[in-house]
């Protein structure tokens, strides 16, 4: 475990893209004038001409990128997770969705954690909106390791992929030997007996953090990394619950439509489980850092470890 | 095929529109009966296409934007031979393959479309594909003339006059006429040819109803290198049946029994005078 290297997934985006440019030729990369702040700009210096810069203009981008698909390339498109599942919902739905075509969008900036600029495009929503299209795969990896490997997983899946990405630097949870990555399977990265803590993206070191300290108060919780939101990893999720018979979920997104809700459809069916949402409480955010939002928020290892606390 | 070939093809694709519609108790004729030409030219004279043969990766593409007229699509593309003209009477009928609007999965549909604006960015899509692949082919997408009241048409249109896409060649259905009435009165997209002017497109005027004129801009289209090409055609609404001509009220209405015996016996008689045309 590496204590101090940090990395922001975005990062890690724009990297894995770069590596992988020359295993997929058919790669091509879409922005809308957000090339630097997505980080797409690394794969752009290395392959300019697989590089298309659509302007500001994400709803045309996203119809560009069916097109493409369509005669045979592989298009990434990028924006921020705001105007990607947002602004562009409609297109991503009929354009993409529907007829259910190979286009990986890598939206980036999403969630509180974007801190300073506020709530205009602190997008809380995307995966909600993400998760209820048909066919779509919703990917919100934790670290470096994990968004690598799934920017790896969506070009070799065949059809629509969602990945969420996030502009804070966040410690690498992942890089131990034996990892591996796989569209639909979560991670238990810690074993308990008395409440599960389900936990996607940055929130898993949050999760993992929270663990520890629940530890030192005698309560065994077991954190499961859930990366790949749609097609959730129902069997894990239940064998947890059946062990644990508590659950807390844990996401920087709207506890409406998101991993909460996700968990909550699987557990409600299958092994009905009382179940606790820590994320934004149906709330915007607020400009600030990004350290200080996840605390006023308590998407903090403090604040989850208390919301844990007072539930078990 | 000449001009006279056409016009009967053309008169058979209309045929289809009412008879799909009337079957399906809904659709949109209006626009469907004023691209049919268009349909019609671009399916059985300008496009590179194969019924036999609709995945081929070389063809040139077509993306109905405006997609709510998908009868007209669908009656040219079953007289063209990619799947029975008699299944046009399952249109928007549960089960069947023809969706109301235009789905992927259709024999010969090369995009599913229906939400206005959308189309033709998949179509700029291909066609920017066709340039990075060093394909030959050509992309050709159909709008309404309401359609272009969307702002994603004029991001589409800026990136393609930006990268300066040869390949593709927009048509706008110029009829005038929205469901809430003419056009200019709801919200004037005119003038259509100096906005795309402006958009660093070539474009030409043609009468959306012959051939010659139809021939002529397809032709200069397909010559003109260095930039896109938007063809604004001049059509009528309900173009052929005698009771829809310019009525916006029959923008997504089917007709009943009677109308449907009307609007056929409509097309009857110019069928007839085509086949005397033919025999002069």
């Amino acid at each position: 475990m590496a204590d101090i290297k940090k990395i922001a997934t975005r990062e890690s985006y724009g990297n894995a893209l770069k590596e992988l440019g020359n295993e997929f030729p058919n790669l091509v990369v879409l922005d809308a004038d957000l090339a630097e702040a997505t980080k797409t700009g690394i794969f752009k210096k290395e392959f300019p001409d697989r590089h298309i810069d659509c302007g500001i203009a994400e709803c045309n981008m996203m119809g560009i990128a069916a097109g493409l698909s369509l005669v045979g390339k592989i298009p990434f498109v990028s924006s921020f997770a705001m105007f990607a599942a947002g602004r562009a919902f409609e297109q991503v739905r009929n354009s993409i969705g529907y007829p259910h075509l190979n286009v990986k969008i890598g939206a980036t900036h999403a969630g509180i954690t974007v801190g300073e600029d506020g709530a205009s495009h602190q997008c809380n929503e995307d995966i909600a909106l993400m998760r209820t299209i048909p066919g779509m795969v919703v990917m919100c990896p934790s670290d470096d390791v994990e968004a690598k490997a799934a920017v790896r997983a969506a070009l070799e899946h065949e059809g629509p992929v969602y990945i969420r990405f996030g502009r804070s630097a966040v410690p690498v949870i992942n890089d131990n030997p034996d990892y591996k990555f796989e569209i639909g399977k979560g991670t238990v990265l810690r074993e308990g007996t008395d409440v599960t803590i389900i936990a996607t993206g940055i929130c898993v070191d949050s999760a993992l953090g929270a663990a520890k300290k629940l530890a030192d108060d005698g309560i065994s919780a077991e954190v499961i990394n859930i990366c790949t939101i749609k097609p959730l990893d129902e069997e894990l999720v239940v064998k947890s619950a059946k062990k644990t018979g508590k659950v807390v979920t844990v996401e920087e997104h709207s506890v409406i439509g998101g991993l909460g809700s996700a968990v909550c459809d699987c557990l409600c069916a299958k092994l009905p489980t009382p179940v606790k949402k820590v994320g934004m409480q149906d709330v915007f955010g607020e400009s600030g850092s990004a350290a200080a939002l996840l605390e006023k928020y308590g998407l903090d290892a403090e604040g989850v470890y208390k919301s844990v606390k007072e539930f078990v | 095929m000449n001009k006279l070939e056409l016009q009967k093809r053309a008169n058979d694709v209309r045929k289809g529109i009412v008879t799909a519609v009337h079957s399906a108790k809904a659709g949109h004729p209006g626009g469907s009966l004023s691209a049919a030409d268009v349909y019609t030219y671009l399916y059985f004279e300008e496009m590179n296409i194969d019924p036999k043969d609709p995945d081929n990766e070389d063809r040139d593409r077509f993306v109905l934007s405006k997609g709510h007229t998908a009868p007209g699509l669908y009656s040219v593309l079953a007289n063209r031979g990619y799947f029975p003209v008699e299944d046009l009477k399952t249109l928007r009928k549960l089960g069947s393959y023809l969706q109301g609007h235009p789905s992927i999965h259709i024999p010969g549909v090369d995009m599913s479309s229906g939400s206005l604006g959308q189309g033709i960015s998949a179509a700029v899509g291909m066609a920017l594909g066709a340039k990075m692949n060093n394909k030959k082919f050509r992309v050709y997408t159909l709008l309404g003339d309401g359609e272009i009241q969307e702002g994603q048409v004029w991001e589409a249109a800026m990136f393609a006059g930006h990268r300066k896409l040869d390949n593709l060649c927009v048509i706008v259905d110029n009829n005038n006429l929205q469901i809430d009435g003419p056009i200019d009165q709801v919200c004037s997209p005119y003038p259509i040819d100096k906005k795309f002017e402006a958009f660093n497109f070539h474009v030409i005027n043609a009468d959306a109803h012959d051939f010659d004129a139809l021939k002529a801009a397809f032709d200069e289209a397909k010559a003109t290198k260095g930039l896109p090409t938007c063809i604004v055609v001049h059509s009528v609404k309900g173009k052929g049946v005698s009771f829809m001509e310019n009525k916006a009220g029959w923008h997504g209405k089917a007709p009943n029994d009677e109308e449907y015996a009307v609007a056929m016996a409509d097309l009857d008689r110019i069928e007839a005078e085509l086949e005397k045309a033919g025999e002069a």
